[in-house]
Order: structure tokens, then sequence, then C-alpha cells
């Protein structure tokens, strides 16, 4: 009876200090950075840049098996912050960006065939069979994922329109004046 | 009452010649084009449609969320359409304007005068400003009902009354007191008692002795009131300094004054709290100033909403020479306008028509380190390095900086002797970084929504799987019955 509380004892105790040195000495390091990229991508896992996942796409990054600009929907912001986090230099100036888009559906010729909605990973597409689709603009990236799928070509993929509440300062150009706009205008 | 010195400022030329114009009624425009949005926060919606008559002050667009503010028809007529018209903004972008053929009447609706103001509650007076749509007049234009509520919640010692107008060129305050200045002092005692301040402080730049001297004269059987003489130094008007200034208290960064008991409310705004509480009228016109060397006759203005500044300009007998900048507002804080073809909102201080010899027009040049923007900025910033640090796309480093607490007052760039276009960087830098917060808040919801669904699939994939094992097991047990039934059939028939 002692024999075996005490045999048992030290096997237990060996095995678990032996398993707990082996997690610590043979760890395999997964980077950080993985994560932090992960939470900059959409999430939306959309595919359009190659991998299966947002995930996967940031390993990728991480490994340097894709490049800055990998990401659509998040344009060239995205790719300066990627570029930035990655301390690499990347060629931004042909890199397309076309701003952020938004899926729209075209009344005439959907035909509530609910393919897109079941594709649209962030839910932004509501509907229901043999009725009219629509998009919640508030929830749509703009992943283009909803586009292929449509039988009838009816989703087109729209820029959103500047408003007063979305517009912004441009950058002022190195020859500007003080008074050409919003700064002081005079002597 | 002692005064506080704030840290840098500017003395810009005060151009105030308009100081003796009185105010002048401008004649009726044959169409109004009233913004939905003239406000800070949520534009206001509509509640009538083209082709509905509407009197004087009737509410025509309500206000929607928590910061916005109702608009309420400038004049009696008839709503021709509810279309875009040119914003008075420098990106030259529409805004939905509600827009109504006036009939000449000036026909005010039934207006709700209280019998007794001074019998009010604070949530009553509160109520009133808000249905009367009235908003910071100085040109902020955020909701003044919010702050009344907010004085509701947090004890206010102070009402500070912000009459200096420190901008150049503007006089519209400065003739409001000299000429309306018992109906303004009502107003502030109105909004004293709705924000049951213990004592109000009316403050005014020394530069515009006529008003120090009327709203003297005004106060004085007040006790709790008092005018204080302002050193005329820009940005003076700005609530940072002007409190600091009166009570020598600093609003901490980020904080609002409520938050050190104090609540600054402008002269003009006190002037419609009067309408809004004494006469039950809502806010449909305001004291604009028409100034500038391009302006042949400036004036100062009474103007209803969504007249187009082009009727302020005829009324003034024209340009007298072509304007090299067009601004609504002061030639410092202003906003340019792209033309005349714009309406005047609830904000719009002053249109100012610079000619060539006014408008600044130096070459820009490389930066020397001189650091006056250093001396010059009132709110303790290094304009230089926070300049420097967007022009390379530093914006982190900016924020670091403090650009935060840059208030645009332009007294950086008044003073840079190399042109440097400093207030636009900081715009630049600020429409950045909101636009950042703005994206990286679009982007969590979405990944949560993608969160969300993903579970859910996974849900919906494993109730899937248990029904089809649910289905294999019905299946197996239904077959394993008829088997024993065949069997048991079999055996009967055998004995």
């Amino acid at each position: 009876m002692i024999a075996a509380i005490t045999s048992l004892t030290i096997l237990g105790l060996s095995i678990g200090f032996s398993l707990g040195f082996a997690a610590k000495r043979f760890k395999v390091e997964k980077d950080p950075l993985i994560d932090d990229l992960a939470s900059l991508l959409p999430a939306s896992n959309c595919g359009q840049c190659g991998f299966p996942g947002c995930a996967p796409a940031a390993e990728a990054l991480v490994k340097g098996d894709a490049l800055v600009t990998l990401c659509p929907p998040g344009g060239r912001a995205l790719a300066e912050q990627l570029a930035t986090m990655l301390d690499v230099s990347a060629d931004l100036s042909d890199m397309e960006d076309k701003g952020p888009m938004l899926a729209f559906v075209q009344e005439a010729t959907c035909i509530g065939c609910t393919r897109c909605f079941k594709a649209c990973p962030t839910d932004a597409i509501v509907g229901a069979p043999k009725q009219l689709h629509t998009i919640i603009a508030s929830a749509c990236t703009g992943c283009e994922a909803c586009v292929d799928i449509c039988p009838t070509e009816c989703l087109v993929m729209l820029e959103i329109p500047e408003t007063l509440s979305t517009w912004r300062w441009p950058k002022p150009e190195p020859t500007q004046r003080p008074s050409s706009s919003g700064d002081l205008a005079i002597a | 009452m002692r005064l506080f010195k704030f840290k840098g400022g500017v003395h810009p030329e005060g151009n105030k010649g308009a100081t003796h114009c009185a105010i002048e009624q401008l004649p009726l425009p044959a169409r109004l084009y009233v913004p939905l949005q003239q406000h800070i926060g949520a534009p206001a919606t509509p509640v009538v449609k083209a082709g509905d008559k509407v009197l004087k002050g009737q509410l025509i667009a309500q206000s929607q969320g928590a910061v916005s503010a109702a608009v309420h028809a400038p004049s009696s007529g008839t709503i021709v359409d509810i279309a875009e018209h040119q914003a008075p903004h420098p990106s030259g972008l529409p805004v939905e304007c509600i827009i109504i053929a006036t009939d000449g009447k000036e026909q005010w609706i039934d207006l709700d005068v209280p019998k007794e103001p001074f019998h009010l509650s604070e949530k009553e007076i509160a109520r009133r400003i808000s249905d009367a749509g009235i908003v910071g007049l100085g040109g902020a234009t955020f909701p003044s009902a919010l702050k009344f509520n907010l004085g509701l919640k947090q004890r206010v010692e102070t009402l500070v009354i912000n009459g200096a107008e420190c901008e150049p060129f503007l006089t519209s305050d400065d003739r409001l007191m000299q000429e309306r200045t018992q109906k303004i002092v009502e107003g502030i005692r109105i909004m004293a008692l709705g924000l049951n301040a213990q004592q109000t402080i009316i403050a005014v730049e020394d530069n515009k002795p006529l008003a120090v001297h009327a709203m003297t004269a005004a106060c004085e059987s007040y006790n709790d009131t008092n005018v204080l003489t302002v050193p005329t130094r820009y940005p003076m008007g700005s609530e940072k300094h002007l409190v600091f200034t009166v009570t020598g208290k600093e609003i901490p960064a980020g904080k609002l004054a409520a938050d050190i008991g104090v609540m600054v409310h402008n002269a003009a705004t006190a002037y419609a709290v009067y309408d809004a509480i004494y006469e039950g009228r809502p806010l449909v016109s305001r004291i604009v100033t028409v100034a500038g060397d391009a302006i042949r006759q400036p004036r100062n203005l009474e103007v209803l909403f969504g007249t187009l500044a082009s009727e302020l300009i005829d009324y003034c007998n024209g340009f007298e020479q072509e304007p090299a900048r067009l601004l609504m507002g002061g030639p410092l804080m202003g906003l340019v306008i792209p033309n005349v073809n714009v309406p005047i909102i609830k904000g719009s201080n002053g249109i100012i028509a610079l000619s060539q010899k006014e408008v600044r027009m130096g070459e820009q040049s490389p930066c020397i380190r001189c650091s006056r923007c250093v001396s010059a900025c009132p709110c303790g910033l290094m304009p230089l390095d926070m300049a420097a640090n967007i022009k390379a796309g530093n914006f982190d480093r900016a924020e670091d900086y403090g650009i935060n607490d840059c208030i645009s007052c332009g007294s950086c760039g008044y003073v840079c002797p190399a042109n440097i276009p400093l207030v636009h960087f900081f715009n630049y830098a600020k429409g950045e970084l909101k636009a950042r917060a703005v994206a990286k808040q679009q982007q969590e919801y979405t990944s949560e929504l993608a969160k969300q669904r993903q579970t859910r699939m996974e849900k919906i994939e494993k109730e899937k799987a248990a029904m089809a094992a649910r289905a294999a097991a019905a299946k197996k047990a239904r077959e394993a019955a008829a088997k024993a039934k065949a069997e048991q059939e079999e055996k009967e028939a055998t004995s």
C-alpha cells in the first residue's frame, strides 16, 4: 500500500517536472507581432489577400511572405501602419488606393437569391429569399466578397461620397501661402 | 476684481471701424436657404415638406440625437424645396437646406410667452432654450441647452459672459451690447437663474469703451453681476483664456469649463436667451458684421438665417474692389468661403472681404527655429515642432507635443516670419487623427461583427452535426426495431 502510494507519487512528480521543464525549454515562440498585426487587419477574413483569413495573413506578413500592400479594404492607411509596425520601407506610390468603398445593391436586378448575405463576413447584408436585399452601410468593410458571388451582377462597389462631416483639411503644399485657406489672413 | 494674465497671445490691428455702424435690419430676401446643419453635432431632421406654408418662428427641423439643435423658419412663406446648397465652408461641399420663398408678411407663429420668467424652474429654462434652437453665437455653435443641462448636474459657481470679441473687424457683439444692453442683461439674469450661478462676470475687452459703459450702467443695481474690462489681447475670447483671465483658474486639458465650476456664454447668446424666454421667440436671426477693405460700406446687419451672403454684400453697396479673400467669421479663426453664394447660419458673426493689401502674400520659406511661435502660443505649445512632425507625417509625435490642446487660434501663424501655414498644418493633423480614430472605431465594430458571425456559424455547424447524429441514431433504432420485428415474425411463423 505505502509502496504503491510512494511509487505513484514519485512517478507523478517526476513526469510533472519533466513536462514542465520541457514546456519551458522547448517552447515554440510565437511572435507577439502576429497578434499586433492581426488586430490592425479588418478581421473580416474576406480572403482578397490570397490567405485564408486575417490571422494567417498577419503570420505571412511577419514571415515576410506577403507585402504590406496586401489588404485592399485597408487601403493605403493600413499599408502605412503595417510598414511602420514591421519597420520596412514600402513603395506605396503605385498602390491603388480607391479609398473606402461600400457595396450597393441595385434594386432593379436583385432577385433575392440570398447568396450575397451568406457570403458577407460582417453580416452587413440583410434580406430573405425572394426579397430585395440591402446593405447596412455602417457594417460594410468594402471587402467585395459579395460582388462576384451575385448571379445577376447587381452588386456594385461605390465610393463613399465626401460630406461636410467626413471632409478633412488637405496637407498644405510646400509653396502654400499662410493666407490661402483657414490660416491667418491679415498681415 | 483682480485679473490674471495668460501667457502668449498677439496684438493684431483691430480694424474695428464698423463699431460706429448702428445695427440695421437687412431687407427681407425673396428666398432663404436654411441649412439643417448650423451647429456642432448631428444635423436636424426636417418636419416640413415642399409646398408647405410656414409662419415665422415655426419649427421646420427638429433636433436629433444627443448633440443637435432645432431649426425654425426665419420668415413666413412657402417651402419651395429641401435640397442641397453650397455650405459656408472652405470645402465648398453642399449641405441640405430648406428653401423658403418668403411672402413678405413676416407673420409670427403663436408664441408661448411665460407670465413670470423669473418663476421658471431651471429645467423649464433649459427646455425653452433647447426648443428655441439656441446655439453658442460666438462662432463655435455648440447647442446651448446642453450646457444648461450640464449645469443641472454640475455645480456652477461663476457664469462668465464673453463679450471680448477679440477678432479684428468684428463688431457685432459690440453693437449689440451698446444698443440692446437691457435685453442682454435680462438674458444674462435668466441664464444665471437657469444655471443657479452664484456670481456673473461680464468680460469686455477695453477697446469697446461704449459697450463697457452701457453694460456697467445696466448692471449697477445687481450685486452679483460685475462687468470686467479685460485687456485687448488676442485670443481673449477663447473660453480657456477668458476663464483664466477673470478667475485665475485653468481649465485642465481635455476638460470642460463646467468641470471647474465655470460656465461661459457669449453676449449674443444671452440676447438670444432673452428673446426665447421673454418673447417666446426662437432663434431666427443674428447680427452680422460686414467689413473689410474690399467692402464699399461696412455695416452691422440683423440678418435672418438662410439669407445668402451676396444679399448682405449688395446691401453694403457691393465690393469696392475684387476681394482677395472672403471669410465667414474673423480673419484669424474664420473660415474661408469660396464665394458669396452661401447662406448665413447661426455661427456667422461676420462676412469679411479682404483686399489684396490686407492679405498676407509672402512666400513660404523654411523654418529658422526663431521660436516666435512658441512665445505667441497662448496654450503653451511648440508650434514649430508640431508642424515639423506633421510635415514628416509623424502624427503620433505631434499628439505627444499636445496638438489636441491647440485651439487653432492662429497666433503662431500671425507672428511667423517664414510665412509657414502653421494652423493649416494643425487642422490637417487634427483631421487626420480624427479620421484615424473613426477608422479604428469602425474596424473594432466590424471585427466584432465578424467574430459574432464566426461563433454563430460554428454553433450552426455543431447543431447540424448533432442533428445528423440524432438522425443516424434514430435510423439505427428504427432498423434494429424492424429487424427485431422481422425475427419475431419469423419465429412465430416457424413455431
